[in-house]
């Protein structure tokens, strides 16, 4: 059982769970993530470990309410457990000091890309951080983000706060302003990490590919065990099936097959709103 | 076919008692059990076939040398506890072997009996005893054999990494003999293949939970959620002061066949799909909350055991057509005979000698697969006959699953964290077959880690041996 110490809504569907797990806060990496199940019955749901104390035996797991496993676990309060936590899963992030680095977030995925931008600034690059939501309400760890950032940009969707439109979009704007000066030459962008949904980080993909700066995704592709044991996390890169739990989770975006990872990332979607309907149904009853 | 039994008559030749089953036309509608196991009289009619050898050739087929003789004896005395007790002196998991292990290749293979006529069946005499003694229990209130519950293990300790049947079985072994046992498991719940790789249908969970909770009444350590490698590495082990470290992580990485179409949406590797229906109850969604695709035409690929449990569990989820797809021919197919007739009896549609080239699919999904005819020509380096594709014999076959049984290898999880640890091409630990031992001092190995994916029985003996090496290596300090 893992014990839930502290519980905050960043917005009303995502919730930032800190939970002690002292071995997988010894050992996490940014970029790693857990698997968890929230009870007897459940699902086995893979989260990245958005920020670990080493020293406290705390990790920090964010998750949109998206349907019964998420809205299960929003369920819980403090002081509730965590029925299974598995983890660290993955492999961590390649950190060292690449020069300037451009980290884009988008949604919930701001909260992975979190850890990796503190790591990249620890080890001496520049970091420019780019984040983006539907609307000003749903952004989260904005704070966080600043502090990790030598430079940081919003976006949202509905133009309600900083740059009106997609992540993608501003950084097209941002690069071509950027690198059409000249004096910035000698200062290109070195690497860009973009986390978010699958439709983004293809999105950034297509962007960076035309300036031919190196890309890495985090792929959140539909896991069961996390551990290689089932290849349900397959996806496609540079043409070759990996396993996004033991070959990933980061992999160069410019050789991900985005439509494959789209496609498998709806293979239960019918039976999962199906399964979250009945849930809210019973749920009511209960009320 | 229940043979005459003519009371009287001495040795008179009596048929092979045959296994109470579900009939298939219900079985196939639900996840219970298939063979529902001998009733006492069953049981003593079926030993009473047995001829006591003077020098009985059962035991050396036995892997794990149970005295097979003696245990028969005793049940025609009606002696089931002692008749356990016989078993229980070479394997510890009794229930579980005598429903999943191979006896037609091992023990029975090697009865007399079965020159002229059908062997003593073995295996089912061995579950009879032991269900027999889990019914005994749960009459009293009892789950399984507790020890005393103050039975404490003070020995050194020893870390074993993998609850499947060989990490069980060493597990066993070693709290017998006083060691304080750690036993890491990756996943949720302890098992291994047993939980997540065969079907509750073949082997309910509940035995498997209740061989674990003796284990536990054994003062044996259990932690799940331990992915070793990640959260703990052995080096880190040895400096908790684990003096030796058992390596049985089995052979849980899906091999798939690198052809066109294999990502669509709808194919599933063989451990995924039975995975989810079995671990995590997907047959229960959304009671549980795993999901699955229930095709309504299923095609499995692959001829071993592990091809006909996903089949079966297909038709279970209400497949109208499942189709077992293999290269070779029946005789060549790995599988049970036992299993084979089980599919077939549940109607799984056999299509033997033919072969996937490609899998098409329509926005994502899964439609159809090209299969190709094969034809067998001289022997390959597995001594089976080496299939080969006739030309021009290529077809469709419309389906909506397509499972993906063709074998499974060691994961590189734990290994890949040990550079010292000796691995051969196949990235198979090189461990010593009679001992366990390794490449690296005190670090030992076993079951499908190290032979490749084998049998339950064959792992455990392989925790067995390895329980006994351990014990001399920390007694003696030499490797």
């Amino acid at each position: 059982m893992y014990k839930i110490v502290k519980k905050k809504e960043l917005t009303p569907d995502i919730i930032q769970y800190l939970v002690e797990a002292p071995l997988i806060a010894k050992k996490a990496k940014a970029g790693q993530f857990v698997v968890i199940r929230v009870n007897e019955n459940g699902e086995r749901v893979p989260l990245t470990i958005s920020s670990y104390q080493h020293d406290k035996g705390i990790i920090s797991l964010v998750a949109m309410r998206v349907g019964k496993s998420t809205a299960l676990l929003s369920e819980l309060e403090e002081g509730d457990s965590i029925l299974d936590v598995v983890g660290p899963l993955g492999n961590p992030s390649e950190i060292e000091n690449f020069g300037r680095v451009i980290c884009v977030g988008g949604g919930v995925g701001v909260a992975v890309v979190l850890p990796i931008a503190v790591e990249l600034k620890k080890a001496g690059n520049y970091v420019i951080s780019i984040m983006g939501a539907k609307t000003e309400k749903v952004l989260i760890l904005e704070k966080e983000m600043k502090e990790a950032s030598d430079e940081l940009y919003i976006c949202t969707d509905d133009g309600s706060r900083g740059y009106h439109g997609f992540v993608s979009g501003f950084l097209e704007e941002y690069l071509s302003r950027h690198l059409a000066n000249r004096e910035n030459k000698k200062h290109g962008i070195d690497r860009v990490v973009a986390i978010g949904p699958a439709l983004m980080m293809a999105a950034v993909a297509r962007v960076t590919e035309q300036y031919r700066i190196k890309t890495i995704v985090s792929l959140n592709s539909i896991m069961v065990d996390g551990t290689g044991m089932c290849g349900a996390c397959r996806v496609e890169v540079g043409g070759k099936t990996k396993f996004v739990c033991v070959d990933g989770p980061e992999f160069d975006a410019h050789e991900v097959n985005f439509d494959l990872l789209v496609s498998r990332q709806k293979i239960y979607c019918d039976q999962e709103s199906a399964c979250y309907d009945l849930y809210k149904k019973d749920c009511k009853c209960k009320k | 076919m229940s043979g005459k039994t003519d009371k009287g008559a001495k040795k008179e030749k009596k048929d092979r008692t045959p296994m109470p089953e579900q009939e298939p036309a219900e079985r196939i509608n639900n996840f219970k059990e298939v063979a529902l196991g001998y009733t006492e009289e069953d049981a003593l009619r079926e030993a009473s076939r047995c001829l006591q050898c003077k020098n009985p050739k059962c035991i050396k087929g036995c892997p794990v040398e149970i005295n097979i003789k003696e245990f028969i004896r005793l049940i025609s005395g009606k002696k089931f506890g002692e008749a356990l007790a016989v078993i229980r002196e070479r394997n510890s998991l009794p229930a579980i072997c005598g429903r999943v292990c191979p006896q037609e290749d091992q023990c029975e293979k090697e009865c007399i009996l079965g020159l002229k006529d059908r062997p003593v069946a073995i295996g089912r005499l061995e579950r009879y005893v032991a269900d027999r003694e889990l019914k005994r229990l749960a009459d009293i209130g009892k789950e399984c054999v507790y020890l005393d519950g103050n039975y404490k293990c003070s020995g050194e300790k020893v870390a074993i990494i993998g609850s499947g049947p060989a990490g069980l079985t060493c597990a066993s072994e070693l709290a017998k003999m006083g060691y304080q046992v750690t036993l890491f498991e990756a996943l949720h719940k302890p098992g291994g293949v047993l939980v997540y790789g065969i079907p509750e249908f073949r082997l309910p969970k509940d035995i498997v939970r209740k061989e674990i909770e003796y284990l536990k009444s054994m003062d044996v350590d259990l932690r799940v959620n331990m992915v070793m490698g990640k959260i703990l590495t052995i080096r880190e082990l040895f400096d908790q002061g684990y003096k030796a470290v058992f390596i049985a992580t089995g052979a849980g990485l899906p091999h798939f066949m690198n052809i066109p179409g294999e990502n669509l949406n709808g194919v599933y590797s063989a451990n995924e799909y039975l995975t989810r229906s079995n671990l995590m109850k997907a047959y229960e969604f959304p009671k549980s909350d795993t999901p699955i695709v229930k095709g309504k035409r299923v095609a499995v690929i692959g001829g071993g055991n592990v091809a006909m449990d996903s089949a079966r569990t297909a038709r279970r989820l209400g497949a109208e057509h499942v189709y077992l797809i293999y290269r070779r021919s029946e005789k060549e197919m790995p599988a049970r005979n036992e299993e084979i007739e089980h599919a077939r009896q549940e109607g799984i549609e056999f299509m033997l000698l033919t072969n996937p080239a490609r899998i098409s699919g329509k926005d994502g999904w899964v439609n159809s697969i090209r299969l190709q005819k094969m034809e067998l020509r001289e022997p390959d380096s597995s001594g089976r006959r080496r299939p080969v594709p006739v030309e021009g014999s290529g077809f469709d076959l419309d389906v909506d699953v397509v499972i993906v049984a063709v074998g499974q290898g060691p994961n590189p999880l734990l290994t890949a964290t040990i550079k010292e640890l000796g691995l051969d091409g196949r990235g198979l630990i090189k461990a010593d077959p009679e001992t366990g031992k390794t490449t690296v001092r005190g670090v030992f190995a076993g079951g499908d880690i190290v032979t490749g994916a084998a049998t339950v029985i064959l792992a455990m003996g392989a925790g067995r041996k390895a329980a006994r090496a351990i014990d001399e290596f920390i007694k003696t300090g030499k490797w």
